[in-house]
C-alpha cells in the first residue's frame, strides 16, 4: 500500500514537471499557432541558468529565483528576434527555424559552459528524505517540486480563468483573428506568453536539473514528451495540458513500477523481465495514439 | 549531382592519401566526445595522446597518426564514423568504443573489411566473445559479464542472501546482470531494466527497492546515469540503509561529482589506478602531472589499445602487409600492460584478475580509488566456447 501512494507521489511528481513544460508549449502553439521545437531548449537554458547562478550564489534557492527572470529575457529576446517573424509564415518554416534554433543553443552552450554536465548541489535539508508517515519515507526535493508544481498550476489556472490577460490569452487560442480585431495589442500579448511559456520551461528544466543532471540537449528528448501531453490535452488548453501530464506521468511512472509484475503472472520471468521494458516506454505513445483515435483534437481541444 | 559529390569527394580523398614510402601508423578512435558523456571521451582521449607521447609519436620509425572520431553517444553515428575510418581514412587500426550497443552497430564495418583491426578499448558485449568472435577483433578491456561476476562473487563470499538488481537496458546491461547471476547464488528479489539512454529519473524503481527490502542492491550504470543514480539513492534515503554493490558506478570521472556519495560503496574493476606496476606508476604520474586530475579505466584500457598495437608493429618492423602474421602478434600481447601482464582468450578478449576497489581521499584530499583485493584471479569470459576460434 505504502508502495503504492509512493508510486502515485512520483507520478504526480513527474506529471507536474511535465505540465510546467507543456504549458509553454501549448500556449504559444495555441495562440500564436507556432510550432516551438526550441521551446526544450529554454528548458535547458533554464537549468543551465540555475547551475551557474547556485555556483555563484552558493544556494540552489537563490540560483533558482535568478534563473527565472533570465530565462524571461531570454524567452523576449527569442521571440522579438526570431519567432515574431515566424507568425505568419506556414508550419514547415516554423520547424526549420526553431530546428535551427535547436542547434545553435546546444552548441551555444557548449561554447559558454563545456560539453561536460554540471550537476547542482542540493542543500542538505532538501537532500535527505522526509517522513510523510513513519514508514513512508520520500525524498524532500522531490516532495518540494510537487508543492511548487502545484502551486504554479493554481497559479496559472487563476491568471487563465480570472484575470483580464487570461481572457485575452483563451480569447487568443480560440480566435487569433478576432482579438486583433477588438484592440488587443496583440504584439504584446504574443510577447507576453512566449515569455511565460520561456519561464515555465526554465522552472521545469532548474527543477528537474538536480534529478536528471544539467546536460546539452537535455530537453532534446522531453520535448517530446511534451508534444504528447499537448496533443493528447488539446492545443491551446492549459487544463488539457495538466490533465494529460498527471496522465502521462501517472502511466510512465506505474508503468515502470506495476508492469514487470503483471506481466510475470502470465508469461515467464525472463520473458517478462524483456517485454516489461519496452513496453513500460511505449505506454504513453499508445495512449496518445487511442486519444487521437477517440478524439481528434485532443481531450479539451479549443479549437475543433 | 549527388553522384558528382560523392565521385569529387572520392576524388579528394584520393590526392589526400599520404604518398607510399612514408606511411605512417594510422589508428581511428571512436569515442563520445559530446553530450553528457563527454568527459569519458576526453579521459581516453587524453590517455591515447599519452601513449602516443611515451611511444615518441612513433611505432617502428613510422610517424602515429590518430583520427578520432565522436559517435555522439549514439549507434547509428558510431557505424557511420567508422565507415568513414575504414573506407574513407584507410586506417590500419580502429580503437575506442565505450558502449556495447555502439560497438555492435560498428562491428561488420570494421572487421570484415579485411585490412583493419579492431581493438575494443571499453565495451565487451557477450556476442562478440561468443558466436559474432572475428579474427580481426581484439579487446583490451574484458567482457561485459566479467566486472559484475567479479562483484557477483564478492557479494556471495560475503554471505548475503537477498539481492536487486537494477541496471541499463541495452547490450551491456543485460551482460552485467547475466554476468552477476553467473557467480551469486542467493535469491533475486527483484530485477529492473531501465530505458537507455534517457530514463535519468529512477523515483520508481527507487520506490520499489525500498519495497522488497532487500540485504543488499547491485547496479551497472555508466557515466552520467551513475551519478545520478547514486544521487538518488543518497536523496531516497536507501544508501545507509541497504548496501549498494556496483559495476561501471564509482571512476575516478564521477568520483569528483560523487565525492562522499562513493564512500563505503564498493566497485570491481580490472584495472585500478594504484595497480602496483611500473608502468601504471608512470601512466597515472604523468597523466596527473599533465591534467591535474587522475586517469579512469576507460583511459587505462586505452592506452594499453595504443600499446598493444605499439607491440605488434614494433615486432613486424613496421610491415603491415601480411594480416596473419599481425593477427599473431596482437594475439601474443607481448606488452607492458598497465593492469600487468595478460594473455588473450580464443576470443581474444584478456584472460584477468578482477580487483574489489574503494573509494579514499588521497593525500591531497582528492577522492580516488584502492584495490582492497582481488576477486577473481587469471579469469576466463564464458563465451569462449561459443566462438569458434581456436
Amino acid at each position: 500500500m505504502t508502495l503504492l501512494i509512493e508510486q502515485t507521489l512520483n507520478g504526480i511528481q513527474l506529471g507536474l514537471l511535465m505540465f510546467l513544460l507543456a504549458a509553454g508549449l501549448t500556449l504559444v502553439f495555441g495562440i500564436m499557432d507556432l510550432v516551438n521545437l526550441a521551446h526544450g531548449s529554454l528548458y535547458m537554458f533554464g537549468a543551465y541558468f540555475c547551475a551557474s547562478f547556485t555556483a555563484w550564489t552558493d544556494s540552489f534557492v537563490i540560483g533558482a529565483l535568478l534563473a527565472l527572470p533570465a530565462a524571461l529575457l531570454l524567452g523576449v529576446i527569442v521571440e522579438v528576434v526570431v519567432a515574431r517573424k515566424l507568425y505568419r509564415r506556414d508550419h514547415l518554416d516554423h520547424v526549420l527555424a526553431t530546428f535551427g534554433l535547436i542547434l545553435i543553443a546546444n552548441d551555444l552552450v557548449r561554447l559558454v559552459w563545456g560539453p561536460d554536465g554540471r550537476r547542482i548541489p542540493l542543500p542538505a535539508w532538501l537532500n535527505q528524505p522526509i517522513y510523510l508517515t513513519p514508514d513512508l519515507p520520500y525524498p524532500t526535493y522531490r516532495f518540494a517540486v510537487i508543492v511548487v508544481g502545484a502551486a504554479v498550476a493554481l497559479f496559472l489556472y487563476w491568471l487563465v480563468t480570472r484575470t483580464r490577460t487570461g481572457m485575452w490569452i483563451r480569447a487568443g487560442a480560440s480566435n487569433r483573428t478576432m482579438i486583433g480585431a477588438l484592440g488587443i495589442n496583440v504584439e504584446l500579448l504574443f510577447t507576453l506568453v512566449f515569455g511565460l511559456g520561456a519561464v515555465l520551461a526554465a522552472l521545469a528544466g532548474l527543477m528537474a536539473a538536480p534529478i536528471v543532471t544539467v546536460s546539452i540537449g537535455m530537453g532534446d528528448n522531453i520535448l517530446i514528451l511534451a508534444f504528447v501531453i499537448i496533443v493528447i490535452g488539446g492545443i491551446g488548453s492549459i487544463k488539457g495540458a495538466f490533465i494529460a501530464a498527471m496522465i502521462v506521468g501517472m502511466i510512465d511512472t506505474l508503468g515502470r513500477a506495476l508492469l514487470p509484475d503483471l506481466l510475470k503472472t502470465f508469461l515467464s520471468v525472463a520473458a517478462a523481465n524483456t517485454a516489461a521494458p519496452a513496453l513500460s516506454s511505449m505506454m504513453i505513445y499508445l495512449l496518445m495514439a487511442g486519444v487521437l483515435v477517440w478524439r481528434s483534437t485532443g481531450l479539451f481541444g479549443a479549437r475543433g | 549531382m549527388k553522384r558528382g559529390l560523392l565521385a569529387s569527394a572520392a576524388l579528394l580523398g584520393l590526392l589526400s592519401a599520404p604518398a607510399w614510402g612514408q606511411q605512417s601508423i594510422k589508428i581511428g578512435f571512436i569515442s563520445t566526445y559530446s553530450g553528457p558523456q563527454a568527459s569519458i571521451g576526453q579521459d581516453m582521449r587524453r590517455s591515447v595522446e599519452l601513449a602516443v607521447e611515451h611511444l615518441g609519436g612513433k611505432m617502428a620509425g613510422k610517424p602515429i597518426e590518430v583520427i578520432y572520431e565522436d559517435d555522439q553517444f549514439k549507434p547509428e553515428v558510431g557505424k557511420q564514423k567508422s565507415e568513414k575510418l575504414v573506407q574513407q581514412d584507410k586506417v590500419n587500426f580502429v580503437g575506442g568504443y565505450i558502449w556495447s550497443n555502439v560497438l555492435l552497430a560498428s562491428l561488420k564495418t570494421v572487421t570484415d573489411d579485411g585490412d583493419t583491426i579492431l581493438i575494443s578499448s571499453n565495451a565487451g558485449p557477450s556476442q562478440i566473445a561468443g558466436e559474432l568472435c572475428s579474427p580481426n577483433y581484439f579487446s583490451t578491456s574484458w567482457q561485459n559479464d566479467q566486472t559484475p561476476s567479479a562483484m557477483g562473487q564478492f557479494v556471495q563470499d560475503k554471505g548475503i542472501k537477498k539481492v536487486y538488481l537494477i541496471s541499463a537496458n541495452y547490450a551491456a546491461g543485460k551482460d552485467m546482470l547475466a554476468g552477476f547471476k553467473r557467480t551469486f547464488k542467493g535469491e533475486i528479489v527483484g530485477e529492473d531494466l531501465t530505458k537507455w539512454p534517457d530514463q535519468l529519473d529512477f523515483s520508481a524503481e527507487m520506490s520499489k527497492i525500498r519495497a522488497a527490502k532487500p540485504d543488499a542492491v547491485f547496479t551497472f550504470f555508466p557515466g552520467a546515469h551513475g551519478v545520478q543514480f547514486l544521487s538518488q539513492y543518497a536523496q531516497t534515503g536507501l544508501k545507509g540503509t541497504i548496501p549498494l554493490y556496483t559495476a561501471f558506478v564509482i571512476d575516478a570521472l564521477s568520483l569528483p561529482q560523487l565525492k562522499d556519495l562513493a564512500l563505503g560503496v564498493p566497485g570491481a574493476q580490472s584495472w585500478v589506478n594504484d595497480l602496483p606496476n611500473e608502468q601504471n606508476k608512470k601512466f597515472v604520474a604523468d597523466f596527473k602531472k599533465k591534467h591535474g586530475v587522475y586517469p579512469s579505466f576507460y583511459g587505462a584500457q586505452s592506452y594499453d589499445t595504443i600499446m598493444l598495437i605499439a607491440s605488434a608493429v614494433e615486432a613486424l618492423k613496421g610491415d603491415l602487409s601480411s594480416k596473419d602474421k599481425l593477427r599473431a602478434e596482437l594475439k601474443k600481447a607481448n606488452f607492458k600492460s598497465l593492469r600487468g601482464d595478460f594473455k588473450f582468450n580464443n576470443n581474444h578478449f584478456p584472460i584477468q584478475n578482477f580487483y574489489i576497489q574503494d573509494t579514499v581521499k588521497d593525500a591531497d584530499g582528492n577522492y580516488t580509488l584502492k584495490t582492497v583485493g582481488v576477486a577473481m584471479k587469471d579469469a576466463k569470459d564464458a563465451y569462449g566456447d561459443k566462438c569458434k576460434m581456436k
